[in-house]
């Protein structure tokens, strides 16, 4: 892994600009600026319908300084495949050019990737793509006012589960993983270093490639703009977000979860969630039954990564 | 491949005996598209099935073919490919066009030169797989051009004559050619496969590195495409232009139906209409679609019974050719105009009629219009009944009167007895 000194010396160049309007401690623009960071410019980006694809800023203004196309809200894994299509009809008429250079890439927020893009995801995914489809995922559709997706957990407040959202969280990376894909990973902004090397491995895989990043909303989740990374980072140590690679179907922890593997190691669920006010209403019932859900999680995982031995 | 590999598959011209759909696809590959993206539905699903033969057995060396999972990923795929600066072409139907509404606005808006074949049919509920244009009609206001071919070889010239039309830089939008389900699409008829190299002469040059002028994936020129735009900002003149660009689309669809002409023989009337022995006729009729085949029978028979009758086929909808509409409308004395299609709560009930009466408001065109629907949802129309829609409009110019069985207005033709 890179050095924080080196990376702070090397990755000195910006692609995704200051004068954007994101919030205040957004976490979707640091997972794009790393994210970019990896890429570099050879890349077009699809955004589908989103945070993002406001903060980018109104017309004729843009902060973005690479291709970047707004997308309908469904059509991001569609669309990045039409691109790839395109470069590489284009490299076979123009061999001399850099088409085969160019990566195309979708960053969708939850709802467009695990509720209404879940369809056009999986199509590509089956048919192993070449794109890098990218979730950040700040657990609500934050562009139209916080409303409950398929990624929101359980218990947490939004304006369409004003009492808390029933059912837990889905588990996409899970479903990629399902599809039999060439890499899926899973990120959070509170690592960036994590997150650049798991974008600079994707960047030369060939084939579907998927990685849903953990990108804390101050205003979604209701917590002060200053502790975005830190929300990001105790999400991490209580062990409610995981992170991982699955490289050709072999599963490997990260390093800040892998110490994890001991659930002595994670932290109580409560430090994570105590500063946020979309978890204000949550009831000890729930909140024993969310600690069970992580735990079993964990199991889940170690059992995984045990079986895997054997292959 | 290589493109010199390429040549191998240069075909002469040669006359083949192939459904509707086939030509479609020989079209597709005549016109050498870059990227193909299809999902099959009934009637246009050999399309897609003769794509993927050509395709994958390297006779379109260098075409990526995606088979997605979906309608919507279809228009999704083909805008990507098409904003990278590609040719690109799909085909589809009744419901599958339903399904990729949303990403149609998206071509259009994104002034896109995407051509795609409509294999009309009827809207569910109740399942009807049967030539009807309610289909493609509906995109009416969308922004793309919009075509109705009536023979096979109709279709293999409309789609070539089509991106020589969209691809003009004046234009830049994409365009639908649509042809009846299985009237079409599943019968057998000869059909002239050009040869490549007069086609390749006809057709614009397939997009260069740099892609169109106004859309392109290039990190050296970085752009940004489709952000958002507040109420004070460009968005209506944006909305302007697509109309702008649609108006001029018409002098083009008659340069290109000319050149056509030139260089393969074959006239489709001036592009936006084709008339047929409408000169010196009392009474007119406005068809599209194949039902116009049929009904120059109709109108040769009635001629031969003495009575001055002729027929105009609507070649093109959008832009609709307002100006022949109205010289047409002016030189017969009664016209009908005959809808295989629904416009519920339009004036006529039919979306043509409805059009070709607005077209000749405020003009002093007092021509009486007789709107006629016909044949929805696949159902045969007869030679007999297309006779009868004539002399239904013989009378209508005898008498001076409107026939008495109208419902709201309009002829319904050929409708069963409801007890
Ligand atoms: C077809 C369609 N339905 C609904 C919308 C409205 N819409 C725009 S963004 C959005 C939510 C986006 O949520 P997410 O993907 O999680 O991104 P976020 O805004 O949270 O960053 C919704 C519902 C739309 N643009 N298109
Ligand atoms: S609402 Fe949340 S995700 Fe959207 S820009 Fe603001 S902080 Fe970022
Ligand atoms: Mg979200």
């Amino acid at each position: 892994m890179v050095s924080i000194k080196s990376a702070l010396e090397e990755l000195n160049e910006e692609y995704f600009l200051p004068g954007n309007s994101c919030c205040a401690g957004c976490g979707l623009e640091i997972a794009l600026r790393w994210a970019m960071k990896a890429l570099g410019p050879n890349t077009s980006l699809v955004a589908p319908a989103s945070c993002l694809n406001v903060v980018v800023g109104l017309w004729p203004k843009t902060a973005p300084s690479f291709p970047f196309i707004n997308m309908a809200f469904a059509a991001g894994a569609a669309a990045a495949t039409g691109l790839d299509a395109a470069f590489k009809a284009k490299g076979y008429k123009f061999p001399k050019g850099n088409w085969d250079k160019m990566t195309a890439l979708v960053f969708a927020g939850d709802g467009g990737t695990t509720d209404i893009g879940i369809q056009g995801l999986s199509g590509a995914a089956e048919r192993n793509t070449d794109i890098i489809y990218v979730c950040y995922d700040n657990e609500a559709y934050m562009n139209t006012g916080i409303q409950r997706s398929s990624s929101t957990p359980h218990s947490a407040i939004t304006t369409t589960t004003p009492f808390g959202k029933e059912r837990y969280k889905k588990d996409v990376p899970r479903i990629m993983e399902a599809h039999d894909i060439p890499y899926v990973a899973t990120c959070s902004i509170s690592e960036p270093l994590d997150l650049y090397e798991k974008f600079k491995k994707a960047k030369d895989i060939k084939g579907c490639r998927y990685i849903q990043i953990l990108a804390p909303c101050p205003p979604g989740w209701g917590f002060p703009a200053e502790d975005t990374v830190e929300m990001a980072r105790l999400a991490v140590k209580s062990g409610f977000w995981i992170l991982y690679e699955v490289e050709n179907g072999k599963k490997t922890l990260s390093k800040a979860s892998k110490r994890l593997l001991d659930p002595e190691k994670r932290i109580p669920l409560m430090d994570y969630i105590q500063n946020q006010k979309r978890f204000s209403k949550i009831s000890e019932k729930a909140l024993v039954e969310l600690q069970n859900r992580i735990d079993k999680q964990w199991k889940l995982i170690e059992a995984e990564l045990k079986c895997q031995e054997g292959f | 491949m290589t493109e010199s590999k390429q040549k191998d598959f240069i075909q002469p011209r040669q006359t083949k005996v192939v459904k509707g759909n086939v030509a479609t696809a020989y079209a597709a590959k005549s016109a050498r598209v870059q990227v193909i993206s299809a999902y099959p539905i009934t009637p246009q699903t050999t399309v897609v099935e003769k794509l993927s033969e050509f395709a994958d057995s390297g006779m379109m060396p260098g075409t990526q073919y995606i088979k997605v999972e979906s309608e919507h990923s279809v228009m999704a795929s083909i805008v990507g490919a098409s904003i990278a600066g590609t040719r690109t072409f799909t085909a589809t139907a009744g419901q599958g066009l339903f399904y990729m509404y949303e990403m149609i606005h998206w071509a259009s808006s994104s002034r896109l030169p995407i051509v795609t074949a409509i294999v009309s049919r009827g809207v569910a509920p109740p399942w009807n797989i049967w030539a009807d244009f309610t289909d493609v009609i509906a995109c009416r206001d969308t922004g793309w051009l919009s075509s109705f071919v009536a023979t096979h070889q109709e279709i293999y010239d409309e789609i070539l004559m089509s991106y020589k039309v969209c691809e003009d830089f004046d234009v830049l939008l994409p365009k639908f050619v649509a042809y009846g389900g299985f009237i079409l699409s599943h019968t057998s008829k000869p059909v002239i496969i050009e040869d490549q190299d007069l086609v390749d002469e006809y057709l614009p040059p397939l997009p260069d590195e740099k892609g169109w002028p106004h859309i392109f994936i290039d990190p050296e020129r970085p752009m940004m495409h489709g952000n958002l735009i507040m109420p004070s900002g460009f968005y209506s003149e944006f909305r302007l232009k697509i109309h702008d660009a649609m108006m001029r689309a018409a002098e083009k669809i008659k340069e290109a139906a000319k050149e056509f002409e030139k260089m393969f023989g074959r006239s489709y009337g001036n592009g936006l209409v084709q008339k047929y022995h409408l000169d010196d006729a009392d009474v007119g009729i406005m068809i599209y679609g194949d039902l116009a085949l049929q009904m120059e029978q109709a109108v040769d028979e009635l001629r031969d019974e003495g009575y001055k009758v002729g027929m105009v086929k609507l070649r093109h909808f959008r832009p609709f050719p307002i100006e022949d509409v109205q010289e047409i409308a002016k030189s017969v004395r009664v016209l009908g105009v005959v809808d295989r299609a629904t416009a519920f709560g339009s004036p006529t009930g039919g979306p043509v009629s409805s059009e070709v009466k607005a077209a000749l408001y405020n003009t002093d065109i007092k021509t009486p219009i007789l709107p006629i629907i016909s044949g929805l949802g696949g159902r045969e129309v007869s030679l007999e009944e297309q006779k009868d829609q004539l002399k239904a409009l013989v009378k209508m110019y005898e008498t001076g009167e409107l026939p008495e069985d109208l419902i709201h207005g309009t002829l319904w033709h050929g409708k069963l007895e409801v007890k």
